[in-house]
């Protein structure tokens, strides 16, 4: 079961009212990797994570995870395999704070998220874990704050600590960095090298300088379909996306 | 909870149990019922985010059930009451299994739908009187012992089942649960992708809210001793919206305050006839514009800052 490759597409589709916005995808992701899936915009990058996490159906396709095909699931059941993702905007619960925005990732291994009948108080033997995935993240100061006064950067940051706290096999990240500050970009780097370890992200960016200090692999997409392949002194290389990326490129 | 809040409900409950010495006990008793009814609606609108505009349908179903369970079929009064509660939530588990796929105003439409469905179905079953509505339901024995004939026995009897509803929506709210169903109303999609099956909360989260509205239904008919069609009419849905928000959706006391407001002006401007509605309508219009959080609401906002 544990082979190498972690996830697969094979000839993965949709299209919208006749639109391809993902064209026979072919990927493979090897376990323990850092992947990286860049493209210009409207490429179908969100659009392919929306695929992998059933929050789409796919017009064609197969997905697999660990060699088993679960292009059909719920997506409630492939979170539960430990694909875990993130969204371009960010997805916090807002109006908790942030110890209860991660008790919420804790929370469902518990069994008792069904129980109304029960005092919450039941959940406060998870606050010393939550507290734990809240420091990883340099957020521990803050677990008592309600999240919307939270700057952007450290919301991010919140949602990495509430991701991890599902133990994803596989994360999926989409634009972990998009609309922050130097700072804010290089400490967000810094987690998700640090949080790859002994597992596997995939992640979309358009901080080039992101993508090429922490990924191992680059796929490139291009109106929905896959123009190059490889680390990144090699793709970046590449003249197909050396013109795709006329003008974005740094 | 907090001290204040400890305080605040304490007093409450003094307040309720010495009501009947100085405030009319079916005057009472009716706005308790529609305060459980409200709280339950707010249930579902504060806490999950999802807006039913067919509430009535539980109200109204546990109300004739009830009636009929006691009157034609004999059944003890505490029966009848879980009689109508059972068949309530019965009914909000296939109406919620059906609309719980579809957001907003979709929802809103498909329990209306039901509603009106269930209003026409009672309008020409026989069991339920038809316009005359079903009329002299014996209020009977509490425990086959104390005459609930009383007023007053029967207004305690009322208060007792409307804290029981309370506490149930107090502990939903501040359980495993509802930390889940506060995670959904914040952003249901985050909340699937970490995997939770976001259906089967609401699902359940809208039985519970049919569940206990059937609650308020069912005690009702017991104190009014009918039941009629004005508890299904879409009218008594529109109104559970006003209680609500006019008292402060998604806080723990505002449907009971927006209950009492709304059935305190109805009883005063009763004599006004048509008018009411229009009152009503101003009253909460000026509401909506100026207090957007509702009585409750706006309330906690200033005790906060304060
Ligand atoms: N639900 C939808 N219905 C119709 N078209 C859609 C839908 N979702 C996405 N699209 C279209 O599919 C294409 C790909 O969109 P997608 O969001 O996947 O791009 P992206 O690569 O994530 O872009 P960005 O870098 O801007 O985030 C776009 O042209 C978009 O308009
Ligand atoms: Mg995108």
């Amino acid at each position: 079961m544990a082979g190498d490759i972690i996830l697969e597409t094979r000839g993965l589709t949709k299209e919208f009212k006749g639109f391809v916005a993902v064209n026979k995808v072919d990927l493979k992701v090897r376990r323990g990797t850092i992947h990286a899936l860049i493209g210009p915009n409207g490429a179908g990058k969100t659009t392919f994570f929306n695929l992998l996490t059933k929050f789409l159906p796919p017009t064609a396709g197969q997905i697999l995870y660990d060699g088993e095909d679960i292009t059909t699931e719920k997506p409630a059941q492939t979170a539960r395999r430990g694909i875990i993702r993130s969204f371009q905007i960010s997805a916090v619960f807002p109006h908790l704070t942030l110890l209860e925005n991660v008790r919420i990732g804790l929370q469902r291994s518990m069994g008792n998220s069904f129980h109304f009948w029960k005092s919450e108080a039941v959940l406060g033997t998870l606050d010393a874990k939550a507290m734990a995935l809240l420091e990883s993240v340099d957020l521990g100061a803050f677990a008592r704050t309600v999240t919307v006064e939270l700057p952007y950067g450290r919301k991010r940051a919140l949602e990495i600590a509430t991701t991890l706290a599902m133990e994803p096999e596989l994360m999926l990240l989409d634009e972990p960095t998009a609309g922050m500050g130097h700072e804010d970009v290089d400490r967000v780097k810094a987690l998700i090298r640090k949080v790859s370890a002994g597992r596997t992200i995939l992640m979309v960016e358009h901080n080039m300088s992101v993508v090429s200090g922490i990924s191992d692999t680059i796929t490139v997409l291009q109106r929905g379909a896959v123009l190059a392949e490889g680390p990144y002194a090699e793709v970046s290389k590449d003249p197909g996306v050396m013109e795709a990326y006329m003008g974005t490129a740094h | 909870m907090d001290n204040r809040t400890r305080v605040l409900y304490v007093a409450l409950l003094v307040a309720g149990l010495a009501a009947p010495a100085v405030v009319y006990p079916i005057f009472l008793m009716k706005a308790l019922c529609f305060a459980l009814f409200a709280s339950a609606f707010n249930l579902l609108v504060g806490f999950t985010g999802l807006l039913s505009f067919g509430h009535a349908m539980f109200l109204g179903t546990a109300g004739y059930i009830c009636g009929h369970a006691v009157k034609v079929m004999g059944f003890p009064t505490e029966a009848g009451i879980l009689a109508g509660v059972a068949v309530s939530a019965l009914l909000g588990y296939l109406v919620g299994s059906l609309a719980i796929r579809r957001q907003g105003i979709y929802f809103a439409m498909i329990t209306l739908a039901f509603s009106q469905m269930l209003y026409f179905i009672y309008l020409q079953a026989p069991f339920t009187g038809g316009e005359d509505g079903l009329q002299s339901i014996p209020r009977g024995k509490f425990l086959g012992l104390v005459n609930l004939e009383d007023d007053i026995a029967m207004y305690y009897f009322t208060f007792a089942i409307v804290l029981f509803g309370f506490w149930t929506i107090y502990r939903t709210v501040h359980s495993p649960f509802g930390q889940v169903l506060k995670a959904i109303r914040e952003n249901e999609a985050r909340a699937l992708s970490l995997g939770y099956d976001v259906d089967k909360y609401k699902l359940l989260a809208f039985v519970l809210s049919a569940a206990l509205s059937g609650l308020a239904g069912a005690t009702k008919a017991l104190v009014f001793k009918f039941e009629t069609l004005t508890d299904v009419h879409w009218h008594m849905s529109g109104e559970v919206v006003l209680m609500t928000l006019l008292g402060g959706m998604g806080t723990i006391l505002g449907p009971t305050v927006g209950a009492f407001i709304v059935v305190t002006l109805q009883n005063y401007l009763s004599a006004l006839e048509g008018w009411v509605n229009v009152i009503t309508g101003v009253i909460f219009i000026i509401c909506v514009l100026a207090f957007r959080r509702g009585v409750v609401g706006e309330i906690a906002a200033f005790l906060k800052k304060a």
